[in-house]
């Protein structure tokens, strides 16, 4: 019940300071996801530069990472917001799986580390939100609890969520899954990688923003 | 040996958010697999994530999470709305969720209709003590 009071006063006093403040599109998902990627293509169609370092070693992200006044335009439509790149969420972090990709007992243990951190950040970070774009691989299951549990957060909080279904350049990507899955929310398969279907996604963003 | 422990609702049904996330990690910690009649609420389920978290050291890397929920998008409506109201008065004691430690189960693989659980080979990870 104090939960539901304090989500109720939080999202009036948003909602009264919501003309005042710049929106903050977060993105959100598991790790290995294409955050970053996804992040790195924006910005570098709106702003001309990256973000973040994207890698295929899992949690390379591992801060919150911040990126301010991104202007974007579409015909007519206008969107300012501030870009927040999140650090993938997961329920298991094994510093041995670090290992497998060549790092050293003590750099896989700091990595693990952080990336721990990097995870309890990110959930800190859900209720700043105004809208979450939640990145997923297209070709993994997305029916994994993480998945669920973030868009149903997202759901109790009553943030809009768009759903990109990434790596849809790879042959196993499956975007009909992935809509299965969640069928109550749009979703949108790119190529974040490789730009596949990117003008889409900004006319979802727009779509979900409004 | 693989243990499973059962944890019946009525058992975290009178523990706090905090109670209950303590309870079912502790038991995830000590190498069984949870099977937790019921579920937690959406913001436990992230409160579970945040506190496993805190919890990851070098021998105890974390947990494999599935629920279960009692009703999907293809079953009826009246069905939904019965569950929905069993859960208004009961809590949620309807649906399955499953808490195990990393160290143990390697995955889960949740599809509607069916779940797999696939436990770690235990000799790869005798290694680590």
């Amino acid at each position: 019940m104090i939960g539901i009071l304090k989500h109720f006063i939080n999202r009036v006093f948003k909602d009264l300071f919501k003309g005042r403040k710049q929106l903050k599109i977060g993105l959100y998902g598991p790790p290995n996801g294409g955050k970053t990627t996804l992040a790195n293509r924006i910005c570098k169609d709106w702003l001309g530069e990256e973000m973040g370092t994207a890698s295929p070693i899992p949690h390379e992200t591992r801060e919150i990472n911040i990126k301010e006044s991104i202007n974007i335009k579409s015909g007519k439509k206008e969107l300012d917001f501030n870009l927040i790149d999140t650090p993938g969420i997961a329920t298991k972090i094994d510093y041995e799986d670090f290992l497998k990709h060549g790092m050293n007992e003590k750099e896989s243990k700091k990595r693990a580390k952080e990336a721990t951190k990097g995870v309890i950040d990110a959930i800190k970070w859900l209720d700043e939100m105004d809208v979450v774009i939640v990145v997923l691989d297209a070709t993994k299951d997305p029916f994994s609890q993480v998945n669920i549990t973030i868009i149903g957060n997202l759901a109790a909080r009553e943030i809009p969520v768009l759903i990109v279904a990434n790596k849809v350049d790879l042959r196993k990507s499956k975007i009909k899954k992935v809509q299965a899955a969640f069928p109550q929310y749009p979703v949108v398969g790119i190529s974040a990688k490789f730009g596949n279907n990117v003008d889409e996604f900004y006319e979802s963003l727009f779509t979900v923003v409004n | 040996m693989l243990t499973l422990e059962i944890v019946p609702y009525r058992e975290i049904e009178k523990l706090s958010s905090l109670g209950r996330i303590r309870k079912l990690l502790k038991i995830a910690m000590e190498n069984k697999i949870v099977l937790l009649e019921g579920r937690l609420s959406r913001e436990e389920e992230t409160e579970l994530i945040k506190t496993t978290m805190e919890e990851i050291d070098d021998e105890f890397a974390g947990i494999e999470l599935a629920v279960i929920p009692p009703t999907s998008d293809k079953d009826s409506r009246v069905m939904q709305f019965r569950n929905t109201l069993v859960n208004i008065l009961a809590g949620n004691r309807l649906g399955l969720t499953i808490i195990g430690p990393a160290s143990v189960v390697k995955e889960i693989k949740k599809d509607p209709s069916k779940i797999q659980l696939f436990t770690q080979d235990n000799n790869k990870k005798k290694k680590r003590r």
